[in-house]
Formats: C-alpha cells, structure tokens, sequence
C-alpha cells in the first residue's frame, strides 16, 4: 500500500568520509506518509545515510558521495534547491534534545521566522498546531513565554519534533531520537512519533528493535554499509528474510 | 618514609599550594584593611588636643599619627596637625613625648574647615555679622554661626552658578575671538569677523549686565561676616564665614553628632568638587570621569573584541594566519600600558583628532578641538588595551556552545550567519560578558595611558553636562586613579593629603568591585539558564 512516489529515495548511494566509505551502493525508497526506521549495529551507516537526506553530512570534513539522493522526487544536489529550502523540506531532530536559549514560543517559530513569515495569526495557528502534533500542547499552553530550557528531557525533545514540524515539512528524520531519554518519556515519545505519519513522511533511525517493532510500519536493515533487506516490520520480524537479519533481530549480534 | 614516597604521596605539595593561597590572601586582606582603616577613619571627627610644652610653647590640633623618638629610648614621639597654615606656615609639627607638660582636650576648641588656607584650630571669640556681634560664650553662639555657614555657602553656590552662567554667555566672543585669531593668523580678511565679535561682545554686554549687578551684590554680601578665633597661642584671627565649610568643636559632640559629622564629611568627599589643589574637598569630578571613560571604554571594546572572535572562530579556518593572529593577540596583552598612551596620542589625539579638526574645526585652528587629549580618545586608547581580554574570553564563550545547538539551527534551514546571530551569539553572552567584567576591571585601574590622552588634574567641566550636544566627547576629565597619584605624589601637601589618597584608593576599589559584581550577577543569571539545557 506504498505511495506511487516514494518521499525520499537512494539510488545507488556510496558515501564516506576521508576515503573511507561508509555506505556502499544503497538502494533505499521510503514511502510517503509512513514511518521507516532504519535499525542495524553500531558503526553500519545508518546515521550517516539518515544525514544524506538532508545534508548535514555536508558540514564534515572530508565527506564525499556518489549516487542519487531525491526528496518529494526533486535531487536533494539540484543547484536550483537551495540547502536551507531543502531543510524546510526535509526537517530533522537529533539524539540529543537541542532547544536553543530562547522561549518555547520562538523556539517552536524559529523555522517559520527564518523563512520570513511575520503575520501573527499564522504564527499562532502554526505554534498550536505543531505542539499539538508533537504532544506538547496542553503541558505548555500556560508558559509559551517561559525558557524552553526549564523543560525535562523528554519535554525538550518533543519540543524538538514540534520546532521541525513548524516550517511544515514533508519528510522528518529522526535520529535516535530516545536513546537520551528515561524510559517513561521514551514512552511518550514513541506515541508521539506513531502519530506522526498522519502530517509527515518519517524516517527514524534507531538502535532498539523493540522500538523499531512498536513504532515502525516499515523497516529496513543495514549492516556494514549494505541495505540487507527491506520490508513490512511486522513481517519482517515474523519471517526475515536474510540469514543476518533473523541473527541480528534474534539478538545474536548487535 | 623514603624521600620518594613522600614527594609521592604529596603531603607537602598540599601544604605547599595552602601556603600560597594564604599568602596571596593575606596580601589582598592586608591592602584592603589597610585603605580602609584609614580611609574610613579619616572622617571621623577626631579629639583636639592641647599640649603645652616645656618651653612654654602652646599647641592645638590633632593627634595625627605616633612613631619611635629618635633621642630618647623608650620614648615615642607625636605628629600634630597644627593647620592655622598662614600663620605658622606648616600643617604638621613633631612634639617629643618627653618634652610635653600638659595635654588636655578643651571642650572650647573647635576646628574650622575653610576653603583655603586649610584648616584652622582654634577657640572662637565673637562672630562679627552686619547686625553686630555675637560673643563665643553667648548662648546662641552654635546656632548663629551654623546659620551664617549656612548663608554663606548658599550664596556662595549662587555665586558660582552666576559665573558658570556667565561663561556660557561669554562662550559665543570666546569662540568668534578663536576664529578671528586664527584668520589672522592665516592672514585672511577679518573685517566680517570683527563686526561679528562686536556685536556679540555688545550683546554678551547687555545680558550680562543684571548678572554682574546681582554678582556685586552678592560679593559684598559674602564679604560680610567673620568668626574671630584664638590660635593656642593667643594671637587673634579673624576669618570670613563665606571661607568656612564647616566649624566643628569635636570635643563636646555626642557620639550621633561626630556620626552625623562623619557622614556629611563622606557625602562632601564623594558629591562635592576639589578644592585646595584636590587636597580637600570632593572626587565627584574624578569619579565621574572615571564611570564615564569605563562606559565609553566598554561600548567601544565589546563590539570590536566579539566581531573579532566571532571571525577567529567561526569563519576563519585554522592556518597559520590565525594562529599568528592569536600569537599577537596575546602578546598584545603583555605590552606596557604607557606604550598603547604613546600611540593613542600619536594616532587617535594627532592624527584622527588633528585630520578631524582640519576637516570640520578649521576656522578655529590653530586652538585644537579634537586635535588633544579627550575622554573620546582615551576611552578608544582604553578599549585597543582591553581588546586582547575579550577576544580570549569571546572565543571560549564561542567554543562552548554545543554542537548540537548549532546543528539544530542549520538543520531548520538557518544559514550560518542567522545560526551564529539568533543562536550561537545568545549562547555564548556569559563568555563574552566576562570579557567585558575583565576589560572593566583592567580599564578602570589603569591610568598611564590616561595621562597621554586626556586625564587632566582639575577639568573646569564635566564631560556630560547642560548645555548641548550634552555629551563633550572633546573635553579633558578626571580620573580616580590619576587623582591617587596626584594627591598623593604632585601635591603641595602631601601629607595632609594623605589619607585622602586612601579614600580615594577606597573609592576606586567599590567602584571596581561593584561593577564586576553587576556584571558577574548578570553572567551568573544567563549561565544558570544555559546550564540546564545540557541533559
């Protein structure tokens, strides 16, 4: 039940750092409006296929990659796409809960602020809307004034997903998102993802398969740089495929 | 215990560090006890003592100071501050303990603070007023004299603000004299200008006459009234009330009424005006000056000092340019103070200063407007001294925001200047204000470059006053930490003026310390709020 255009797609991906390759030939396509998580070990390339998407890999020294990256079907290189309206696109949220020093207000508004968007009411609208979709709203609807830095952690991070969700982007990476987390708010976090997919496509990476088993419809498995296999979560960790992703899901390595 | 295993273990390096902290700490609890014992003794209304010698000489005054009799063992020997300066030509005298008779504190013996001549000692007589006199025993004595004191220094401010009145009316000739000088000098035709002066000179004539009139009036008025007085020694002298400051008989106040006394003598010493060559009176001036050169120095200092970190830091790349840059930087921090005076006046007073005066002063050349020592040029000289602290400080404010916080803002689309302006600038303000805190600290405590640019031993003004454009960036001010050194080394008494270095010192180190403290309350405040955004 994909979408006829997958939101984000790598074809023939080999990228790396310093010579060093860390992907090598990644044919991926993530559907529209659903939630892929990417799981595989420590070191497989997961993070750095996720920061393709939206460029961050581009800031690192001695980066380099081959091969198409599309979004919304559009070349993320296209000269004629700009890197910070590719980002209004294409939004992220880090491991790490990152609130700037500001208020939950602007930090919520600093996208649409960016992009030039001064009108108050549509300001307001975008502010309610994307706390509501990240969970945040009713916990915060009496102190928008208040420093978003004076939050918990799990607070922060969903305030996060609402501060990329403002500039209404079509695609949202997250990248382990929790692994920062304490159990209960990792709990609250992962509701919070689940409805997601309902605005944006995600692409989530993630090192706990449960996580992935409970959040994701899709799942992809990479390993050493290598999409191993792709497919529907659930049956992907009822029959998998591949010999290595019954071993890795089965907990034999990881 | 072996040697080797002693150093090991590290007891005495321990006690080592300890002793070092201590004595550090002790010299800093040793300087401020010092300045502030007397510093903050000096007001106090002290006890007039009266010594008659073996010879039969008569002595008034204060008890100044104790040390060892060179002549005799065992015996000490006391410094008295006589005053009464035009009759016995010197404030100071050392009795030898032996050689004293009689001691005693007349409860009749006042001391009288003038506004020249210093102070007198003394037992009043009579108060000698336009409507007759009043006898020192009357029982309205006290009362009439504080009241014609009184009198006196209201009119006496008045005098004063008459004749500030009349410079600003005299201001419109003295400028057109400038120029018709200086067209003189450059041979050009004066005709104009001196019809110009004339008129002005007639019209500064006809405001100023009701002024000098009422001026007249009030000199003769101020010239009316004196206090005769008895010196220990019985010779009489009268002295004009408009000269006394304040007339004090220590000996019989109260403790509420020395207190009341000593506060007066503070708010005086920091709300009024030097007089005496700045051996009496107030620092008001000094201490102004002083704030104000600070805050120009600072708004000069921060802007040049971030923009310079922020470049290092964010867009440079790291090669050997910056690392050289660094190199001066810190190096720059090393060089003597005197040196940043010698090219602050070569560079910001003759060469800005003089191409500014060339450019929009000509007509008054060759009397220099900006062409001289300013509080402009020494707050700039100033800030190019203090500019190597807060680079340093503004880089590390830099690299401590966290690179998430930064890729947050670039993975929303923010371009790298709108990250570093609306995020990483914001994050990095503690830093960066304790750039600004040290810059303070350094700016406010130097002085020899000040005394190349502008610091001046009295400025008839200050650089902040009336009359328009209100801020007098041209004008030459007073320095607290210049006054230290000219009370306490330039002046013509400098032993009576010594313990008004101390109060000064004292004054200059609150002034330092409450700065800091503001911005260090400041930082502590944004550090607290940046702290918890690391989970």
């Amino acid at each position: 039940m994909s979408a006829p255009r997958p939101a984000l797609e790598a074809v023939r991906l080999v990228a790396g750092f310093a010579g060093q390759e860390v992907l090598r030939g990644i044919d991926l396509a993530v559907p529209t409006r659903r939630i892929t998580a990417l799981i595989g070990p420590s070191g497989c390339g997961k993070s750095t296929l996720l920061r393709c998407f939206n460029r961050m890999n581009d800031h690192l020294s001695g980066f380099f990659r081959r091969g198409r990256l599309l979004a919304s079907g559009r070349d993320v290189y296209d000269p004629a796409w700009s890197l910070e309206e590719l980002r209004f696109t294409v939004g992220m949220v880090f491991q790490k809960p990152n609130p700037f020093p500001m208020s939950i207000r602007d930090n919520v508004l600093f996208g649409p602020s960016l992009a030039g968007v001064h009108d108050r009411a549509a300001l307001d609208t975008t502010l309610e809307s994307s706390l509501r979709h990240a969970n945040l709203w009713d916990e915060v609807k009496d102190r928008l004034d208040a420093s978003a830095l004076d939050m918990s952690g799990g607070q922060q991070q969903r305030l996060c997903i609402a501060r990329a969700l403002a500039s209404s982007p079509d695609i949202l990476l997250l990248d382990e998102p929790a692994s920062a987390l304490d159990p209960i708010a990792t709990v609250r976090l992962e509701e919070t993802v689940r409805e997601l997919a309902d605005v944006v496509t995600v692409l989530l990476v993630t090192h706990n398969l449960q996580q992935a088993a409970r959040v994701a419809h899709r799942t992809a498995f990479l390993y050493l740089g290598e999409l191993i296999e792709e497919g529907e979560t659930t049956a992907m960790f009822a029959t998998p495929r591949e010999r290595l992703t019954e071993e890795y899901i089965t907990g034999r390595f990881g | 215990m072996s040697v080797r295993r002693f150093l090991a273990v590290g007891t005495a390096q321990r006690w080592l560090t300890a002793a070092a902290l201590l004595l550090a700490l002790a010299m800093i609890v040793g300087l401020v006890t010092v300045v502030v014992r007397v510093a903050a003794g000096f007001f106090w209304p002290h006890p007039l003592v009266e010594l008659v010698l073996a010879d039969g000489t008569r002595l008034l005054g204060e008890e100044s100071g104790r040390d060892v009799d060179p002549a005799v063992a065992g015996a000490t020997r006391v410094r008295m501050k006589v005053g009464n300066r035009e009759l016995s030509g010197a404030d100071f005298v050392w009795v030898r303990e032996v050689e004293v008779k009689e001691r005693r504190e007349p409860r009749d013996a006042w001391l009288l603070e003038r506004r020249e001549y210093g102070t007198f000692y003394g037992t009043p007589r009579r108060l000698e007023g336009p409507r007759g006199a009043v006898d020192a025993t009357a029982p309205g004595f006290a009362a009439a004299l504080a009241k014609a004191i009184d009198e006196a220094a209201g009119r006496f401010d008045e005098e004063r603000a008459l004749l500030a009145r009349a410079d600003r009316l005299h201001a419109p000739v003295a400028r057109l004299q400038v120029r018709l000088n200086a067209a003189t000098v450059a041979g050009r035709d004066t005709t104009a200008l001196k019809a110009e002066l004339d008129t002005a000179r007639a019209r500064e004539q006809e405001a100023l006459a009701p002024l000098l009139e009422r001026l007249a009036g009030l000199r003769a008025a101020l010239a009316e009234g004196a206090l005769v007085m008895a010196t220990a020694d019985g010779q009489e002298k009268a002295i004009p009330v408009s000269g006394i400051v304040r007339a004090v008989a220590p000996n019989g106040l109260s403790t509420p009424a020395k207190l009341a006394v000593y506060l007066a003598r503070w708010w005086e010493f920091l709300a009024g005006t030097p007089r005496e060559s700045n051996t009496e009176g107030g620092i008001f001036p000094a201490i102004f000056g002083t704030a104000l050169m600070v805050l120009l120095m600072t708004v000069a200092v921060v802007p040049l000092g971030v923009v310079t970190a922020v470049y290092l830091n964010e867009y440079a790349r790291d090669n050997a340019f910056t690392a050289a840059v660094r190199l001066a930087l810190a190096n720059l921090a090393g060089v003597p103070s005197i040196v940043f005076g010698a090219f602050g006046l070569a560079f910001f007073v003759y060469t800005v200063g003089g191409g500014i005066d060339r450019l929009f002063f000509a007509d008054t050349l060759p009397t220099p407007t900006f062409g001289t020592g300013g509080i402009l040029w020494a707050s700039l000289t100033l800030a190019l001294l203090t500019v190597p602290v807060v680079v340093v400080a503004t880089e590390e404010g830099l690299q401590s925001v966290p690179q998430a916080v930064r890729d947050g803002a670039r993975a929303l689309g923010a371009t790298r200047w709108q990250t570093l302006r609306r995020v990483v600038l914001p994050y990095a303000a503690p830093g960066i204000l304790t750039g600004a805190i040290l810059a303070v600290a350094r700016g406010a405590g130097e002085v020899a470059p000040l005394m190349l640019t502008g610091v001046v031993k009295l400025a008839p003004s200050l650089a902040l006053d009336g009359t328009a454009p209100f801020l007098h960036l041209d004008r030459k001010f007073m320095h607290l930490g210049f006054h230290i050194y000219d009370v306490g080394f330039q002046s013509p008494n400098v032993e009576a003026a010594k313990p008004m270095v101390y109060a000064t010192v004292l004054v200059l180190l609150v002034l330092v310390v409450l700065l800091n403290l503001t911005a260090i309350a400041l930082r502590t405040r944004l550090r607290r709020r940046l702290k918890r955004a690391v989970v």
